[in-house]
């Protein structure tokens, strides 16, 4: 029966292409990846969509493609959200233990949660994710459940993603006019993360960059939860419009010779060398120095890893990076970009690859996929949480998924 | 220094409520403490507090030593009571500012009696009041509302300032105490700059007819904002910092306003080049309203350069029991289209000759108030849309990222390409 084995979709709306994903539960209670459908993006810019019908045809496109390749049809996705708008940050909520013998019932706990969630943002502003982290009990840290222990002050570390309203309903009013239903909104870099980390990795610390072609996303896991989120108005695109603009050559050429000979370091090899640029007739019509290019590039990229770096510096969690850098996105392709990663960060750096999901191989590695792949991953663990609330079994399970999320 | 370097114009202070009185406490470290100023409170407590020589203390009968309590009706009845102090510290005043924080009992119903009370003994009442934060709750903030209304009928002209508009200027961090003293703190800037640029003696003179054609009858929606720069550069800083400025939603106040009253004080240095400049950039900015400005000249700015705006936008409702008489506008009127004006301005002074005459009249006078604004707003909007960013001296394309919010990052355009920025030469 089709509801026996519910499938998930998930939409990711980038800036250079959009990206459908159906998988559908295991009865391990897994993800298998089984339809994938892809669509060159035009009406996105920096992570947001600014041509609506554009963007709305492609979606058609992206979606269409992936349930021919599942055999199935999308009712709902999951939907990824980015976009310069979007914040990350860390807050405190507290709740005194009013009870005479100082035991924390689940009504505490979840009054400190609600504590948490009173956050003074402005009136356009909406939370997108509120992620539990962990209590503290009379200032005592890291205690992940507190019901049945006592004290007398329960406090809640939280991590709040937020965005700005009107344009997050973008993308969603630009999916529900497709007459699609939107489950939930991801934030694209949380997405990214589920696909490519495993508990291990999110236990040991671990930074996950996704390079897209709009915007640059970043999510720090350590000890098993997120530390910091953050979004970066810069991608690909700026790499191509300034190798436009230095080699002075059209956008559309730039973004070929990118993908062609583009690499994120600049080292000898390429000193002195010529590319020569032909029109699409053949004819040789133009000469670029290959070392200005990657010069170009290079300094882009760089740069973009330095100011992950500077604001994570500053937020203080390099030190808890011990698994080290994992790249996802289509800036993952770059030859070079783990050594420069690696350069600027000092720490070891990976491409990432959606380990913690079966099914297409041809999917899984490829570290483009990784937010489409994760907001499948996000759906199933919705889904599965839907599904023990309905069997009002497993009760313990739900309550580790909802600490996980906080939703 | 000279209180009021126009001998002609006396002006006072009045400050109402908590925040009113909070405001003159802080002007008293200015220069503006040569004003003669007045603190007027129903809270003794608070009144006790404030170091200020005049103060006036509100309905002694009434409160029992407490404050208004939040009730704007006993706030009125408080300022009825004490009517002849009031009285009496306005006589012989040209210009009196009436400075209060709404949303509370003294500031909704005592300023605009006190407004009131200025205006039959013969000054012009210029109110400057903040409207409450967002999470000081719904009752006050539909008191302030109410309280607002009221000063627009009581006094000449009310330049507000929400706070909830400053929260942007705010980080997570900011103490309430700090977000109550910036507002403050913005408004004394107001009184400031108001004051300045009706007292200084100018190369361009603004005076308060010019104030208050630009504020009457648009009050909801005044702002103000003042910055101030030093420096090589400074004409062109002042505007990047004016446009900045939360209180001008980052300039879209300043392109949405149908009237700006601009005033610039600088030292004896300030070349017409500097002038000149400045009001280029705000013409571009706000190529739609009709510009007021004034120009100043103070030895105290020497090296500096002080911009002061005051911009107002037509609201939908006009302010209820100000007449708005034909013409009240011209600027703007002048500028709709030929056939959109005569569409209403023919029918109802001078039937013309013709028979058929477009049956407009039917309408009310306010709806049709309404209709032209709205008619007069909507080419106002369009136009304001080319907005034309300031040009850099060195111009760098920005390719596809031309059209889409530029990515700032501390201050630096990302949208540039790095090797630009760092100065990295491709040989």
């Amino acid at each position: 029966m089709f509801s026996s084995s519910p499938i998930i979709a998930g939409l990711d709306i980038g800036t250079s292409k959009i990206c459908a994903v159906i998988g559908e539960l295991t009865d391990q209670g897994g993800l298998n990846i089984i339809g994938l459908g892809q669509c060159r993006s035009r009406g996105v810019r920096k992570g947001e969509i600014v041509n609506p019908s554009a963007a709305a045809e492609d979606i058609r496109n992206a979606i269409v493609e992936a349930e021919q390749t599942a055999d199935a049809e999308v009712r709902s996705v999951y939907l990824g959200v980015t976009g310069a708008h979007m914040r990350g940050f860390n807050n405190r909520g507290f709740h005194p233990v009013p009870s005479d013998d100082r035991e924390i019932t689940e009504e505490d706990v979840q009054d400190a949660i609600r504590n948490a969630k009173a956050i003074n943002l402005s009136s356009e502003n909406r939370v997108v994710h509120l992620i539990r982290q962990h209590f503290l009990i009379d200032g005592q840290e890291g205690i992940s459940n507190p019901v049945g222990m006592f004290g007398a002050r329960v406090e809640v570390d939280v991590h709040v993603v937020h965005g700005n309203f009107n344009r997050l309903q973008n993308s969603i009013r630009a999916v529900r006019g497709l007459q699609l239903d939107v489950e939930d909104i991801v934030f694209s870099g949380l997405a990214s993360a589920l696909a490519l980390l495993t508990n291990q990795q999110k236990e040991m610390g671990s930074l996950v960059i996704d390079l897209g072609s709009g915007s640059t996303e970043y999510v720090v896991y350590a000890d098993g939860i997120i530390k910091h989120t953050g979004v970066l108005a810069v991608g690909g695109d700026h790499v191509s419009n300034d190798l436009a603009y230095g080699l002075k050559i059209p956008l559309g050429r730039a973004e070929q010779v990118k993908i062609d000979h583009g690499s994120a370091l600049c080292d000898e090899s390429c000193q002195g060398q010529t590319l020569k640029l032909s029109n699409e007739f053949g004819v040789a019509e133009k000469t670029v120095n290959l070392e200005h290019l990657r010069r170009i590039m290079s300094l882009r990229l760089e740069e973009i890893f330095e100011l992950i770096a500077q604001e994570l510096d500053t937020a203080g969690m390099l030190t808890y990076l011990r698994e080290g850098i994992f790249l996802c996105g289509g800036g993952a392709r770059i030859p070079g970009i783990e050594r420069l990663a690696a350069q600027v960060f000092g720490l070891p750096v990976a491409i990432g690859s959606a380990t913690c999901v079966s099914g297409l191989k041809s999917a899984l590695n490829q570290p483009e996929f990784a937010t489409a792949i994760g907001l499948a991953r996000y759906g199933s663990f919705q889904a599965r949480k839907r599904h023990s609330e309905k069997n009002s079994i497993g009760t313990h399970f739900k309550k580790t998924l909802s600490q996980m999320f906080g939703r | 220094m000279n209180t009021s370097a126009n001998p002609r114009l006396t002006v006072k202070l009045i400050g109402v409520g908590g925040a009113g009185g909070n405001i003159i406490q802080q002007l008293q470290a200015t220069d503006l403490a040569a004003l003669p100023s007045m603190i007027a409170d129903t809270n003794p407590r608070a009144l006790d507090q404030w170091t200020h020589p005049v103060k006036v203390l509100l309905g002694e009968g009434r409160t029992r030593g407490l404050g208004s309590g939040g009730d704007p009706e006993l706030g009125r009845q408080a300022a009825e009571d004490a009517c002849a102090a009031i009285a009496e510290f306005c006589k012989d005043a040209d210009l009196i500012f009436v400075v209060t924080g709404l949303g509370g009992g003294t500031g909704c119903g005592a300023a605009p009696v006190i407004a009131r009370i200025a205006r039959e003994a013969n000054c012009l009442a210029l109110c400057l009041a903040t409207l409450p934060f967002e999470f000081e709750g719904a009752r006050r903030r539909d008191q302030a509302r109410t309280g607002l209304r009221d000063l627009r009928l009581a006094s000449d002209a009310v330049i507000c300032l929400p706070n909830q508009r400053m929260t942007a200027i705010f980080d997570q961090n900011t103490p309430v105490v700090d977000a109550f003293k910036l507002a403050n703190n913005l408004l004394a800037q107001g009184v400031r700059g108001i004051w300045q640029m009706l007292t200084r003696p100018g190369l361009v003179n603004v005076d308060f007819a010019y104030l208050y054609s630009v504020v009457r009858g648009k009050n909801a929606e005044s702002a103000f904002a003042s910055a101030e720069a030093f420096g090589e550069l400074r004409a062109r800083d002042v505007v990047e910092k004016l446009i900045g400025s939360p209180l001008l939603e980052e300039g879209q106040l300043l392109t949405q306003s149908t009237d700006l009253l601009v005033s610039l004080v600088g030292g004896a240095d300030m070349t017409i080049a500097d002038v000149n400049k400045v009001m280029e950039q705000l013409q571009r900015r706000a190529e739609h309203s009709n510009i007021i400005m004034g120009a100043a000249i103070d030895e105290a700015f020497e090296g500096r350069l002080c911009l002061t705006v005051i911009a107002a936008r037509q609201v939908s409702e006009p302010a209820v029991g100000i007449p708005q008489p034909r013409g009240t506008r011209p600027a703007t009127a002048s500028k709709t289209d030929e056939f959109e004006t005569n569409f209403f301005e023919a029918p109802a002074p001078t039937r013309g000759s013709s028979r058929y005459v477009a049956p407009a009249p039917e309408t009310t006078p306010e709806a049709a108030a309404d209709f032209l604004q709205r008619q007069s707003g909507r080419p106002r909007k369009a136009g304001a849309k080319p907005k034309q960013q300031t040009l850099n001296l060195e111009i760098v394309s920005k390719g596809r990222f031309e059209k889409s919010e530029p990515t700032i990052h501390r201050g630096e355009d990302l949208d540039v390409p790095t090797y630009v920025r760092r100065g990295v030469a491709l040989n």
